[in-house]
């Protein structure tokens, strides 16, 4: 508060000044902060540089989640905001626990998931002096956050802290860290946060120009072979109603992304299923051979598109996203739309041109997504994954929270588990993080306290991250954690099969921990199941349990994704499109 | 086509690593970098003289750096006519004896010598690129001991950004 002058002595810490300021400590102003952001659940770990934050927060009334990991943290704070749409919040130490955010905000860089993530850091006196747990934080995450503050005073926090959770979750969503000076959180100074973010060099197009829309709508309907490619966008934007509304007004088939699943009812007749290197044939060929292709907050990822000259070849391309710098990117576009998806869908709907007359092009992706389904063969012995993953989603009717990890399992849950709603998966998609799928579940069961939340996960990644265990232990939180065995890093695996003449390089894994002690030690109900006959009626039992439990299923170890679109190749060329 | 930017950025600390960090990343490689504070103290410009490239890996560098919550304005300089000036300092070679032909050589460049010793003389000429490396060849024979160039800093000129208002407004400022 320029020109306001400390209170006298006799004045109480709350006692309020001009426009309602107070004057306070830095780091309770850190809890005001989250406090007036109706922050419900912080992820963190406490350390030398967050002491004074830590005493603030304190018995202050927002819960706060002890990981035993600081990316443990920042994994959980994604999941949330996966699962909510609000930010997610973490709290780091200075050095370590600082670097130990590092993947987490990556992560949360590359799928645009609303982070604020806040790091202690050493007194400014010391600063620049490799002081103990010293790490320029600033100079690390700068290319891996939207933005980062260091605050140089007290005075400032209100005002970061505003600006911080505005760019975190508006424009292109995702994450924003700040870094606070262990002496700062002592410094006092008035504490007002009405005023709105002063931010001239940020100003996100959020509605986009009618002009784009109406020649989108005019391309549309001149469309003989459209189609709607649903990315992250939809979910950012909350929109899945209208996207349906849209697609049923105009009868197009849908194609999802990886990170789109769930904007859009796979049950749905004219749903498609997930497009790209482990897409569907039916999506694949609507990618390939559409005249007209609407993608609605997608950025056309190179899994996605396969080989850049193979995507599309003939469509006019119209893509919407909130970024203008991913419009034009990897696709040549001939309709940029920049602005929300749902605040486009709704101009989309407001304006009313005849249907395009695609009705043979439907009926054809239709026979195909038919005659083309995803599909495993069953050998009697093992376990297939494929039929792992179809039968939770039986059980549990899909009304649970999915969270994954990354890789051979993670393609498998988003060919077979059908995912109907939004805010109801949670995967790593653009950095592939290993690790990502405990932590993950841990988060969403905050930001979805009454869904069971059914992690799925390699035996491989599992291990990266494990030790969250103890946070779904100590809680006994309605976790349910499927590790997928199949003694590999499964993805890694195929592509030495398929592409590196069998060469298994440090990929297999014959030794492997006993995971069902594993998870009592964590005093979670655990159990194994390798046989095929064994399955269902583990998972029943697994499933209806309350509470937590895990359950490693040992699954064929040489059991390949497919389809496939092999690295390089175009998204017409796919192989393993049927047994 | 070499790319000059000038960028009006938030004269504050980090800002000028935040830049160069996203070049580094997105793989956009820099020629000449320029920082310095304008008429308003809490705005500096930078002028970005890029390495060739195609009008698309210019689009999104241009679309990244407004990316930047710093960044206030981006101007594409590259085809609009601008003031571009650079400074260079040269110390060459020069026995008292041959100092008659360097003043004869630096004279129609409008360059000084700014110091003068025992074996050399520096000169400072400022002109656009072009210049410079002119006057640098002319002198490479007599011996350049020591050569220091500032880069280019730019300003687009007052008649063609009122000329072509919709080049300028639109096309090449972009507000995000």
């Amino acid at each position: 508060m320029p020109g306001m002058s400390k209170p006298a002595d006799d004045e109480t810490l709350t006692r309020s000044g001009e426009g309602g300021a107070m004057w306070m400590k830095g780091a309770d102003m850190v809890v005001e902060a989250l406090r007036r952001e109706q922050v419900e659940v912080i992820f963190g770990y406490p350390g030398g540089a967050v002491l004074p934050l830590y005493d603030a927060l304190y018995q202050c009334g927002i819960r706060h989640v002890l990981t035993r990991h600081e990316q443990g943290a920042i994994h959980a704070a994604e999941g949330y905001a996966r699962v909510t749409g609000k930010p997610g919040v973490v709290i780091a130490t200075s050095g370590p626990g600082a670097t130990n955010l590092v993947t987490g905000l990556a992560d949360a860089m590359m799928d645009s998931i609303p982070l604020v993530a806040i790091t202690g850091q050493v007194a400014k006196t010391v600063i620049g002096t490799d002081a103990f747990q010293e790490t320029s934080i600033i100079g690390i995450s700068t290319p891996i956050t939207k933005h980062n503050y260091q605050i140089r005073h007290a005075s400032e926090i209100p005002k970061v802290f505003k600006e911080a959770f505005h760019i975190a979750n508006s424009g292109r969503k995702g994450p924003v860290l700040i870094d606070i000076p262990k002496d700062v959180s002592g410094e006092e100074a008035w504490f007002a946060y009405d005023d709105p973010p002063q931010l001239p060099g940020y100003q996100p197009t959020v509605v986009p120009h009618h002009m784009q829309i109406r020649k989108l709508m005019h391309g549309l309907q001149h469309a003989k072979r459209p189609v709607v490619l649903a990315g992250a966008g939809v979910l950012h934007a909350r929109a899945t109603e209208k996207l349906l509304a849209f697609v049923e007004k105009y009868q197009l088939p849908v194609v999802q992304t990886l990170l789109g699943l769930g904007s859009f009812p796979a049950s749905h007749p004219l749903c498609l299923g997930m497009g790209g290197m482990h897409g569907s044939a039916a999506a694949n060929k609507a990618l390939y051979e559409t005249d007209f292709l609407i993608n609605l907050g997608a950025r056309f990822d190179d899994r996605l598109t396969g080989k850049l000259e193979h995507f599309a070849p003939q469509a006019v391309v119209a893509h919407i996203d909130i970024d203008p710098a991913e419009i034009g990117k990897n696709v040549p576009t001939d309709i940029p739309v920049v602005g929300d998806v749902g605040e486009a869908l709704s101009m989309m709907l407001s304006i009313d041109v005849p249907a395009p007359d695609a009705e043979a092009w439907r009926e054809e992706l239709l026979r195909v997504k038919r005659e083309l389904p995803f599909w495993w063969v069953q050998d009697g012995k093992h376990i297939k994954p494929q039929r792992l993953i179809s039968e939770i989603a039986r059980i549990t009717k899909g009304d649970v929270v999915v969270t994954t990890d990354v890789g051979q399992h993670q393609m498998w849950a988003a060919q077979f588990f059908p995912l109907n709603q939004p805010d109801r998966w949670v995967t790593s998609g653009g950095l592939g993080t290993m690790g990502f799928g405990l932590p993950a579940a841990i988060g969403a069961h905050f930001g979805q306290p009454d869904k069971l939340v059914v992690a799925i996960l390699g035996d491989a990644g599992f291990q990266m991250t494990l030790q969250e265990l103890a946070v779904i232990g100590e809680h006994q939180l309605p976790i349910k954690v499927v590790i997928v065995n199949n003694s590999a890093l499964g993805m890694v695996r195929q592509w030495q099969e398929l592409f590196h003449g069998e060469r298994y390089s440090e990929s297999l894994l014959p030794w492997q921990p006993d995971f069902v002690k594993l998870g009592e030690a964590y005093r979670i109900p655990s159990a194994r199941v390798e046989r095929d006959e064994d399955l269902t009626a583990a998972l029943e039992a697994f499933l209806s349990e309350p509470g937590p439990g895990l359950l490693e299923c040992v699954v064929d170890p040489n059991e390949n994704v497919y389809p496939m679109v092999a690295p390089g190749t175009g998204i017409h060329q796919m192989v393993g499109v049927r047994p | 086509m070499t790319p000059v930017l000038s960028v009006l950025v938030h004269n504050k600390p980090g800002v000028l690593n935040r830049i160069t960090a996203l070049f580094m990343r997105k793989g956009f490689n820099i020629q000449s970098l320029t920082v310095c504070i304008t008429e308003n103290p809490e705005i500096s410009r930078m002028t970005i003289v890029m390495s060739d490239m195609d009008e698309a890996a210019l689009e999104q560098v241009i679309k990244q750096l407004h990316k930047q919550i710093d960044v206030l304005k981006v101007t594409d300089l590259t085809d609009q006519a601008m003031v571009a000036r650079e400074l260079a300092l040269i110390r060459v070679s020069s026995p008292i004896a041959e100092r008659a032909v360097i003043h004869s050589l630096i004279e129609p460049f409008r360059a000084n010598i700014v110091d003068v010793g025992r074996e050399t003389v520096t000169v400072q000429v400022t002109g656009d690129a072009e210049k410079i490396d002119a006057l640098i060849a002319l002198l490479r024979p007599y011996g350049i001991r020591e050569l220091a160039r500032t880069g280019l800093t730019a300003l687009p000129r007052e008649a063609a950004s009122s000329a072509d208002p919709k080049r300028a407004g639109e096309a090449q400022v972009l507000h995000i």
